[in-house]
């Protein structure tokens, strides 16, 4: 499996309120929730995402609240896989839960920029910056949590049991 | 090796004599909880199961807390999701408008969680029932879901960092100013993954309002559970409000932590975390002129009956100053007719003060309270990130209770020792 895009770009400790605030939590409908997703951090965000585009943060991305809501926005606004030096614990599970793919590596997180060209391979944890032409390697998940990825989430996961 | 005491509560309830950091475990779940915001998103995944049925009726809380009584239409149809789910399922600890109170407020009262037990809530704030001696953390609705099908959750055990505490607090300094100050000492993500175990003789001095307080808020240091031991005052607070069978776990003298802080109480000042991130401290004597337009008095944080009476002795007998909105939210309904039987609403009331029903309301921008551009609010709530209590150019300032009620007094950030 392998994603390509062009790079969304943030700084350190992206919380799950400005990913998708609260105002919007009366509703749960992905498609509803990716049109206001990052609105109070980047407003433009939504005008200029492309499907299978790629978010690349610093450190403890997706922290406060366990708004499930914030991975569901980010993967229905056409997000194909969030790079981050760490995550905050529930959206990481979150994330792998809903099937959305997030790879922990801090090289990556350091050096890719805002709009570089972006290619990951999932099977071997590859991410590649054709902009920059540099390569890194992600961060391999245990393999209790790749059988859940493998299932597209948890619910699936469990239910092959 | 010793085993910490989130380790030993795991253990035991994965069926296993000893467990280790980092290792994969399927726990044994006592508590399965969502609100009204992320209930319906678990309920929808819970259709995706072959077995529609729920694990245990007794061991799921569903709480209508977040936008009720329903700020909108679209939160009243999420709030007719649960309610109907609930009512068809059985869920014997549903609680709807009237008995409703803040979710992490309302379980410990309702003796729903107790000592030794594992809890998951579809809601950050599950870490708030450490304070009981429980291991109980926040996940997400598909979690939740899980949860409720099959009564277990997976986990990776957390390592720990401990935090000794020591000495007596002064006047005015509450567990809200000691996890304040311990959140500005490690940062937003300084416990990620990791338990935050507090210990030491410190401790005898909280109240259970204040432990619930700090354990409540281990999560804004990235934390995967904040936990207490059981004590002398646990034990008076389990038997005052539960029936459930509790166990005692303490950590093994050997037990490794990955840090150890230790922290003298009657040093701490009344602490205050600036716009936008609870890391960002300062005591209470380096914060300067804050003029604001708002107070916030209440939360899962804050909303206890200790919390109630603090800021009913520093409003007794005063007017709230000209123009600040002061709203005062008791965490459930025993809270507010508690507060009402001791006098405390009418002080607020001739203070200036409003009184809301329990909500979360505010807290995260829901609603009784939305703040407009350029706007200031005190507030004793858990998160002052953008745009967190309403417009995106709009500032939160995280306090305890006594300073809360103190700078709705004089209009701007302040000690209650001012008002002495």
């Amino acid at each position: 499996m392998k994603a390509h895009g062009s790079v969304h770009k943030y700084g350190d400790n992206v919380d799950t309120d400005v990913i998708i605030p609260a105002r919007y939590l009366n509703s749960s409908d992905p498609a509803e929730l990716a049109k206001n997703c990052m609105e109070d951090i980047d407003p433009e965000f939504v005008k200029r995402v492309k499907p299978g585009d790629i978010m690349v943060a610093n450190k403890n991305f997706g922290c406060g609240s366990s708004r499930e809501h914030a991975p569901i926005a980010i993967k229905a606004s056409g997000i194909s896989c969030v790079i981050a030096e760490t995550f905050a614990r529930i959206f990481y599970r979150n994330a792998i839960n809903i099937g959305l793919p997030i790879i922990e590596c801090k090289e990556a997180a350091d050096e890719i920029e805002a709009g570089d060209e972006v290619e990951i391979d999932f099977d071997n944890g590859m991410i590649y910056d054709k902009t920059k032409g540099t390569e890194y390697k992600g961060q391999a998940f245990p393999p209790f949590m790749q059988e859940i990825i493998k299932a597209e989430g948890l619910v699936n996961y469990i239910n092959q049991k | 090796m010793g085993m910490t005491m989130t380790q030993k509560i795991l253990a035991a309830h994965s069926g296993l004599d000893a467990v280790e950091a980092g290792q994969l475990i399927e726990a044994n779940l006592d508590m399965v909880l969502g609100n009204d915001v992320t209930t319906p998103v678990a309920i929808h995944e819970m259709e995706k199961f072959k077995n529609q049925d729920v694990f245990d009726k007794d061991k799921i809380a569903m709480v209508l807390d977040h936008f009720t009584p329903n700020k909108d239409i679209k939160s009243a149809e999420h709030c007719k999701c649960v309610r109907e789910y609930a009512n068809a399922h059985n869920i014997t600890n549903f609680f709807d408008v009237g008995e409703v109170g803040i979710e992490h407020a309302l379980l410990p009262e309702k003796g729903l969680v107790t000592a030794g037990n594992v809890v998951i809530g579809a809601d950050s704030h599950t870490c708030t029932y450490g304070a009981l001696g429980a291991f109980s953390t926040g996940v997400g609705s598909t979690d939740m879901a899980a949860g409720m099908a099959t009564g277990k959750a997976w986990f990776k055990v957390p390592s720990a960092i401990q935090f000794v505490l020591t000495g007596k607090p002064a006047k005015w300094v509450s567990g809200k100013d000691i996890i304040l100050h311990i959140i500005g000492l490690i940062g937003v993500d300084g416990a990620l993954y990791k338990s935050m175990e507090f210990t030491g003789d410190g401790i005898q001095y909280l109240s259970m309002d204040d432990r619930f307080t700090m354990a409540n808020m281990a999560i804004e240091a990235g934390g995967k559970n904040g936990i207490f031991p059981v004590d002398d005052t646990t034990l008076a607070y389990i038997k005052e409000h539960s029936v459930k069978e509790y166990t005692i776990y303490e950590a093994d003298n050997d037990a490794v932590y990955d840090a150890v802080y230790t922290i003298d109480l009657s040093q701490l000042k009344p602490t205050v975390a600036f716009p936008h991130l609870p890391e960002n401290t300062k005591p209470i004597d380096e914060v300067g002129e804050i003029k604001i337009d708002q107070v916030v008095i209440g939360s899962c944080t804050n909303g206890h009956i200790t919390d109630l009476r603090i800021a009913a002795e520093i409003m007794r007998g005063r007017k709230v100053a000209k123009g600040i909105r002061t709203i005062i939210i008791p965490a459930t309904q025993a809270i507010y007719l508690q507060a009402m039987e001791e006098g405390l609403l009418k002080i607020f009331i001739e203070a200036g003060a409003i009184v809301s029903t329990p909500t979360c309301g505010p807290c995260l921008g829901g609603h009784m309270g939305i703040l407009a551009a350029g706007e200031r609010a005190v507030a004793t709530t858990n998160r002052n990130f953008v745009g967190r209590m309403g417009h995106v150019d709009s500032e939160v300032y995280l306090a305890s209770p006594a300073v809360a009620a103190a700078s709705a007094i004089t209009g701007k950030i302040s000690c209650p020792c001012e008002l002495e």
